[in-house]
């Protein structure tokens, strides 16, 4: 008997009963019940932007014609020098595309090897990560990013600063609604990742600081239809 | 909590005076049969009675407590309310009484029977009696000067019997009679039974913060609905040599009701 | 195969003198301050969370229903949980006792030549002493968490579950800092002091061999761990090194990945006031062919270490639907006022009083049970309804027992507090109480003798004036009322 076997046979020896499964709790009844859920895209927008910004990140609201040229503009005010993305998306390849054609002071670092043959650089040298958020919920202010060879894990991670763009119908209202609609449970990643905000702390006297270990900053770019254009 | 469900006025009803109140504040018992009497209610007071079992149970000796409790549950053979003067014994007989009879077979549907009719007093006056406390008062000769109360809700009328709001019902229904807030309201007075006497300085720091939030809340006196908090928080303060004056709810109405200034 | 045979984890430290660590804590003013402030901060943080209270209770009752749902289901859900996961490729691990899982960790570290260890936050692995075990044997292990590094650097240990430093003030924190952090100018200011922290620890997460964490919830049914965090630090020591070791107890399963979503929303809202952290991690498997960074291993050690004790008994299995929110600490009086280490447990507070006991028999907790004056305010505000107060009584029940007294479930340490006189005591109590003859006299002796009222009345009577029994008791009032005799 290995201590496996022990623990095992305890626990089944304190239980009344084998198998208990069919009482399960009402999760959906209650999701059901008790949220107001936001109902339009508009609103799911206008939500998970204020409380992004109330989370401390920049958020920028734009048109999918303009939001590649209004991001190449803010990283320049933002001084990003070395910027690290994956062009296996759309939405990577169109920014490297705009960032490459300005001419601008913009190093492009694509991440398409493994970490361990740049980690050093990546954690020393990387102004900026760019990622494609695979959803978002409204109701905490929160991007969802599914890891895959387009999208590692250390992007959103170790650049102090993590640029995401999310298109607006894939905002959902809450994260019940997310699991569900997206059917998480039936084909989990390596990593999911739900990010609500830069990194912080308040673990000195109460006190609340950004950029505790993981990017210090985030900038958000909502891609919807009723987003600015340029 | 669950929503009680209150029964119509009865003509009659139980007290229970619970022990401390026996031995150290009688007179809190006395208040709170004539406050009941001026109700309209006739009140008897069954001889046989001492203790809810309490002090057993929550030390963790459940039989003493189980045969204490037991001792009483064969006082209350008519089917009247049984008003019991504390937060803390009321929630004994109407939440720990079912639970220490669970596995009896006569005594288990005789504890729920019991519980289902046992209330706290300031709820039984408020919610099943609903007196006008304040036409009582104006029948009153002589109006008292006014006063500025502080109010100790004990953790178990709070958390258990929910009766904060009874509490504070009855004292805003009284004119001249000012509620002064005092920081931490909440927080336990640190009485707990036998945890004032297994962890003297723990119970004593926790005392010590309430009657230091209870004077600095400028109040002329302090009031609560149960007497192991007064005790407690009394004689603390007389160790400390504050001018704190304690006095039981049931009494600082009474008084109120008959115009003295003073007890 | 019981729990009495396995060895007294001995990393611990003994709680036994749980009141001279008390008295000392209730005298050191700048404690009780620091306590203070933060207690009313934090309570004040979780109640802005719930604005609405039918919500509030109704999310709890669900809390409940998920939690009793796994327990129910216990065994057959770490089955399931290991089956998922090792099909995603994650190596699960049983340990019965502390030193098992500090065998199996040393074990794995020792099998990839790993020097050192990155932490994120694990209360787990403060239960076992993971660092002095790993340590000793030349490996080391740095926390990365905040709090937990200013605590590891202090050569203390965490005096709260989910804020391990909040002892500390930043004037503290900055003379720490100062003193061991070479090159760091002393400064208060809170920012400049997290960014030497991410400074003196970013490297770390680039060298370390292995990564290790906790886990605030196992889902069965995908085989998935769920993180929960604001700094990165987790994601980074799940993320960064080659080898990732998570470790949690037994308890924290649940069956569905829906399930998790009520309790962690219940989780930030009552630890820290928070509607959710910067970062919930769900991990389900190392890197995949293809994924260019992860972990190329991930471990799991499920670590039981005195929760079958607990989960043995229908009553205090209660205790381990815990979430580790630390609510109930940081609303508790007793904790308020003395701070986590006065406890002498790696879980101090009320849900430590309740837990410690199985992890590490009553003989060393014998006073936990009863430094509770039962207020209630740790099950008012518990996302998942522990009947606390219950429980802690029932504790007091066990530690009461005769030891020699057999019963169905036998807590380690049962008897540890038994004692004849007080057993004698009660016996009086129970006489005077339960018989109206004896009651009469007693009252009589009472009210006649006041005068002969004791001056010291044991710990009454060090913060308090003496008791003293009125002239008449009750009972005469009453019995004069009535025109009746005595």
């Amino acid at each position: 008997m290995n201590a496996r076997h022990r623990i095992l046979a305890k626990l089944r020896n304190a239980l009344p009963v084998e198998n208990d499964m069919q009482a399960a709790p009402a999760v959906a009844g209650y999701y059901a019940a008790n949220t107001l859920a936001p109902q339009t895209c508009q609103e799911r927008v206008a939500q998970l932007r204020g409380l992004l910004q109330a989370a401390h990140a920049e958020v920028i609201v734009a048109s999918r014609a303009a939001w590649v040229s209004l991001l190449a503009v803010r990283l320049a005010a933002l001084g990003v020098g070395r910027l690290a993305l994956n062009e296996d998306t759309e939405e990577g390849r169109q920014l490297a595309a705009t960032l490459r054609e300005s001419s601008g002071s913009v190093t492009l670092l694509p991440f398409d090897k493994p970490i361990e043959t740049w980690k050093q650089e990546l954690f020393d040298t990387v102004d900026a990560g760019f990622t494609v958020a695979d959803s978002a919920i409204a109701a905490t202010g929160t991007l969802v990013f599914k890891s895959s060879p387009a999208q590692p894990r250390s992007l959103s991670l170790v650049p102090p600063l993590h640029v995401a763009l999310v298109r607006a119908e894939t905002i959902h209202a809450h994260m019940f609604a997310a699991a569900l609609e997206e059917q998480w449970a039936a084909a989990m990643p390596t990593n999911l990742v739900m990010v609500s905000g830069p990194s912080k702390t308040s673990d000195i006297q109460q006190t609340l600081a950004y950029g505790a270990h993981g990017p210090k900053q985030m900038l958000v770019v909502i891609v919807s239809g009723e987003g600015e254009s340029a | 909590m669950e929503k009680r469900i209150y029964p119509a006025p009865p003509q009659q009803v139980y007290l229970f005076g619970t022990c401390l109140i026996d031995l150290f504040v009688p007179e809190a018992g006395m208040d709170a049969l004539r406050l009941l009497e001026q109700a309209g209610v006739a009140v008897d007071f069954p001889m046989g009675q001492s203790c809810c079992g309490q002090p057993a149970y929550t030390s963790g000796n459940e039989a003493s407590a189980r045969t204490v409790a037991a001792a009483q549950m064969a006082l209350f053979q008519e089917d009247w309310p049984i008003v019991v003067p504390s937060g803390s014994c009321a929630g004994m007989m109407r939440h720990h009484w079912p639970k220490l009879f669970a596995a009896d077979p006569v005594l288990g549907p005789r504890a729920k029977v019991l519980a289902e009719r046992t209330f706290e007093l300031t709820e039984f006056l408020v919610e099943v009696l609903k007196v006008d406390f304040a036409a009582l008062h104006a029948q009153s000769t002589v109006a008292p000067p006014p006063i500025k109360v502080a109010l100790h809700t004990s953790c178990s009328a709070r958390r258990e019997m929910g009766t904060r709001s009874h509490g504070l019902a009855l004292l805003r229904a009284l004119p001249g009679v000012e509620l002064v807030e005092q920081k931490n309201e909440a927080e336990c007075c640190g009485f707990g039974g036998v945890f004032s006497l297994k962890h003297p300085d723990i119970s004593g720091a926790m005392v010590a913060d309430k009657t230091a939030a209870i004077e600095a809340s400028g109040c002329d006196q302090l009031v609560s609905a149960d007497a192991g908090c007064l005790c407690n928080i009394g004689h603390a303060a007389e160790h400390q040599g504050r001018a704190l004056k304690v006095e039981h709810l049931a009494s600082f109405v009474a008084r109120r009701l008959r115009g003295e200034a003073q007890s | 195969m019981s729990t009495q045979t396995t060895t007294q984890p001995l990393q611990f430290h003994p709680s036994a003198d749980f009141k001279n660590r008390s008295r000392e804590a209730l005298a050191d003013t700048k404690l009780r301050q620091n306590f203070r402030g933060a207690m009313d901060f934090l309570r004040g943080k979780r109640s802005a969370q719930f604005p609405d209270e039918n919500e509030l209770e109704n999310l709890r009752d669900l809390g409940e229903a998920v939690r009793k749902h796994a327990l129910r289901n216990l065994p057959q859900l770490l089955e399931k949980l290991e089956t998922q996961l090792t099909a995603n490729g994650v190596q699960v691990h049983w340990a019965e006792t502390a030193e098992e899982a500090n065998a199996i960790i040393h074990g794995i570290a020792v099998g990839r030549g790993a020097k050192s260890v990155i932490k994120g936050k694990s209360m787990a692995s403060e239960e076992i002493e993971l660092n002095d075990y790993l340590g000793e044997r030349g490996i080391t292990c740095v926390e990365s968490d905040m709090g937990e590094y200013v605590v590891q650097l202090a050569h203390e240990k965490p005096s709260h579950i989910v804020m391990p430093a909040i002892h500390k003030t930043k004037g503290d924190i900055a003379e720490l800092f100062h003193e061991e952090i070479p090159d760091t100018p002393y400064t208060e200011d809170v920012d400049e002091l997290i960014q030497i922290g991410r400074k003196t620890l970013r490297q770390m997460f680039v060298d370390a061999d292995i990564g290790l964490s906790g886990v605030n919830f196992a889902i069965a049914e995908t085989g998935t761990l769920w993180l929960v965090e604001n700094e990165g630090n987790g994601r980074l020591s799940t993320t960064i090194p080659n080898t990732h070791i998570a470790i949690m107890g037994i308890e924290k399963v649940v069956e569905k990945l829906e399930q998790v979503i009520p309790l962690a929303s219940l989780l930030t809202r009552s630890a820290t006031g928070q509607a959710i952290t910067t970062y919930f991690n769900l991990i389900s498997g190392p890197r995949r062919p293809g994924e260019l960074d992860g972990p190329r291993e991930v471990h799991l050690v499920l670590l039981d270490n005195g929760r079958s004790q607990a989960f043995e008994d229908a009553e205090l299995r209660a205790t381990l639907q815990c979430i580790r929110c630390g609510a109930c600490m940081n609303h508790c009086p007793v904790y308020a006022r003395l701070g986590g280490h006065a406890y002498g447990t790696v879980y101090p507070g009320p849900i430590g009083q309740i837990i410690s006991p199985h992890l590490l028999g009553l003989d060393d907790t014998r006073d936990l049970p009863t430094a509770s004056s039962l207020c209630g305010a740790c099950a008012e505000v518990c996302p998942v309804r522990i009947p606390i107060p219950q429980l802690l009584i029932r504790l007091r029940t066990e530690a009461q027992r005769n030891p020699g007294e057999a019963v169905a479930h036998r807590l380690k340490g049962q008897g540890a507090s038994y004692s004849l006189g007080e057993q004698l005591v009660w016996k009086f109590w129970t006489g005077a109480y339960a018989h109206p003859s004896l009651h009469r006299i007693f009252r009589w002796l009472a009210t006649r003798l006041r005068a002969f009222a004791p001056k010291q009345q044991m710990g009454w009577t060090r913060f308090r004036t003496p008791l003293q029994p009125a002239e008449r008791s009750l009972h005469d009032l009453m019995a004069e009322r009535k025109g009746n005799r005595l």
